[in-house]
């Protein structure tokens, strides 16, 4: 029975850096149309940011928060001076962020060694607490409790404010929103920015628990792709419970299934493909 | 361009190179990485039939090269033949590309890109974590080459010639291909899918024939792969490969015969340079990405073209130009 619940709480809390993962990956992926292949660097970059940022001093959110606004800049700089330059191109984008995630992690390699680093929890999460003679861990929930409040607050922008409004616009009819006066492609960036830094944030959340290691990159993106996929391209609901739905499904696979756990992880993802191509909330086919 | 004559002169001269080619490098290691660049070269020109011709990125080749390398090594390790075992190889490869296919094909564009990716990933996670099948991250070592027809292929020489005649048969398939009404189709469908679908092609079956197609010479690649190393390792099945393929096609150009396997020539022989001096390969293979993309987006065989013409045409600008001013620039 414990060993259940363990592995419920430890599924939830996935579920929830998936969520912080892939809400940007859908974003940039999903609205602005970017294969970013670089997603999973910003998480890894942004977790070593993070280590670096801890070792300074810093206390562990304030790290998490220049690690992300670290990251908003490089993902930003990459946007404007690269990609911008491609639009419309996939194939030409495809190359662009895979030649990076390269680039990002080899230098993580040459910066932080090959050796696994794995940050203390922050000392106020340190520790559990009793719900109904049950103990959760606090670090956990609190992941839990920030992706939450990530996906209302996203939700919130994109549905309910002017922001929101112009952004999807932009992403519904470019020309139309331009000459309305909407800047689209400052938008954009903005999301790009967004997007980055909500991958850094997440690396630093997950780092305690996760630890950074190189080819956690090429861990991550495969998780924010199924995610993405499965809950539908641009839906935010969809990536939510996509997140969860893989956030149990690695945990318990892992439990029940060892050999086969990775294998597992894509067979929602495959279902959902030859019944349901826009994904579980989507409304067009990707 | 050139005169079929002169096109075909020049296929002779290089045919005659490849088949003299260990006759005047002479050193083993050279002739592996001759072997090296041919096999990659198959692979890359059976990608580039889905992303040249057909319009498709692929990233989950290196599943499909894998698959055909793994099947085959598994089999042998377990004792087979080596015919049953390469004809086992290529069935699965076949029966892993139709499945790929079908499913990867529900979308096209970046859509298509990202299923192939994830599906690669899976069969990754197949060879790397399903360690009772697949050994793991130990891999599977080969019990040794197979001897066609009595000759031993153990030696640099007789692999390298093993090779190049997949390699030439390879080219042959891809020339026949080219020319044929199914290679027009498959443009057809690249260009104007929905004009093919108004004149009554099936534009899924087409594209799903290409798959195949695509992946028939990927796992023949795989094979030659697993037969050269001796050996398969998750490492291969990684996205590193399918990328590394990937840039072979667009470095060389895509669309073109040539360009896949200039592309391989180089990344081949520049992998090989760059690992024997500095240990960051995966760097300056970023650093090229990123380079061909910004400077020479059509790759490098119609680039270096283009770049060829602007410095021609601005040489004789330049020649010209105090000819012009001889004569008071009353030219025109």
């Amino acid at each position: 029975m414990s060993l259940w619940l363990t592995l419920a709480v430890n599924s939830v809390a996935l579920g929830g850096l998936l969520f912080l993962l892939s809400a940007g990956f859908s974003l940039i992926f999903g609205l602005m149309r970017i294969p970013n292949l670089m997603h999973g660097s910003f998480f890894m970059l942004g977790a070593y940011l993070g280590v670096a940022f801890l070792a300074k001093g810093l206390n562990f959110w304030a790290a998490a928060l220049a690690s992300a606004a670290a990251m908003a800049v490089i993902g930003g700089v990459i946007e404007r001076f690269l990609l911008r330059r491609l639009a419309g191109q996939e194939l030409a984008q495809v190359l662009l962020t895979l030649g990076f995630s390269f680039v990002i992690a080899d230098i993580c390699l040459m910066v932080w060694t090959g050796d696994p680093i794995q940050p203390p929890t922050p000392p106020e999460l340190r520790g559990a607490v009793a719900v109904l003679s049950i103990f959760f861990p606090l670090y956990r929930l609190a992941i839990v409790a920030i992706a939450v409040a990530v996906a209302i607050g996203l939700w919130l922008m994109i549905d309910w404010t002017r922001l929101g409004a112009m952004i999807r616009a932009g992403v519904d009819d470019t020309p139309i929103a331009r000459v309305v006066g909407i800047k689209v492609s400052r938008l954009f960036t903005l999301i790009f920015c967004l997007g980055a830094a909500l991958a850094a944030f997440a690396g630093v959340m997950g780092a305690p628990y996760l630890s950074v290691y190189p080819g956690l990159d090429a861990d991550m993106l495969p998780l924010a792709l199924i995610v993405v996929i499965l809950g539908g391209t641009g839906s935010l609901l969809g990536a939510l419970v996509g997140s969860f739905l893989i956030g149990f499904l690695y945990n318990f696979g892992q439990a029940i299934f060892p050999d086969l756990a990775y294998v597992i992880l894509f067979l929602p993802m495959l279902l959902v493909l030859v019944l349901r191509p826009q994904g579980l909330f989507g409304r067009v086919a990707s | 361009m050139s005169s079929p004559g002169l096109r075909r002169a020049a296929v002779a001269v290089v045919l005659v190179l490849l088949l003299t080619l260990p006759a005047w490098v002479g050193n083993p290691y050279y002739i592996n990485i001759a072997s090296q660049i041919l096999h990659w070269a198959v692979f890359a020109l059976a990608l580039n039939v889905l992303v040249g011709y057909a319009g498709l990125v692929s990233l989950g080749h290196a599943g499909l090269f894998a698959m055909a390398g793994y099947t085959a090594g598994l089999l042998l390790a377990a004792g087979s033949g080596h015919f049953t075992a390469d004809v086992a190889a290529v069935g699965v490869t076949l029966a892993t590309s139709a499945v790929f296919a079908v499913l990867a094909l529900r979308s096209t564009g970046i859509g298509f890109l990202m299923i192939t990716l994830a599906i690669g990933q899976i069969l990754w996670g197949v060879a790397y974590r399903w360690a009772s099948l697949t050994n793991g991250d130990n891999g599977v070592n080969l019990p040794g080459r197979p001897a066609p027809f009595g000759i031993s292929l153990a030696g640099a020489d007789a692999f390298y010639y093993a090779t190049l005649v997949v390699f030439v048969l390879a080219v042959a398939s891809m020339a026949v291909f080219v020319r044929s009404p199914f290679g027009a189709s498959v443009r057809g469908t690249r260009d104007q899918a929905a004009r093919m679908n108004a004149l009554g092609y099936n534009v899924w079956l087409i594209r799903f024939l290409a798959f195949l197609f695509s992946g028939f010479w990927s796992g023949i690649a795989g094979l030659l792969f697993v037969y050269y190393n001796q050996f398969i390792s998750p490492q291969v099945v990684a996205l590193q490969t399918s990328a590394e393929v990937l840039l072979m096609v667009i470095s060389g150009g895509t669309a073109t015969l040539l360009g896949p396997i200039v592309g391989a020539a180089i990344v081949v022989i520049m992998k090989n340079v760059v690992s024997a001096y500095i240990e960051r390969w995966n760097l300056v293979l970023g650093v090229i990405f990123v380079a061909i993309i910004v400077f020479m987006p059509e790759g490098l065989v119609p680039g270096s073209v283009r770049l060829w013409r602007l410095g021609w045409r601005a040489m004789r600008a330049r020649l010209a130009a105090p000819a012009r001013e001889m004569l008071g620039d009353r030219g025109r």
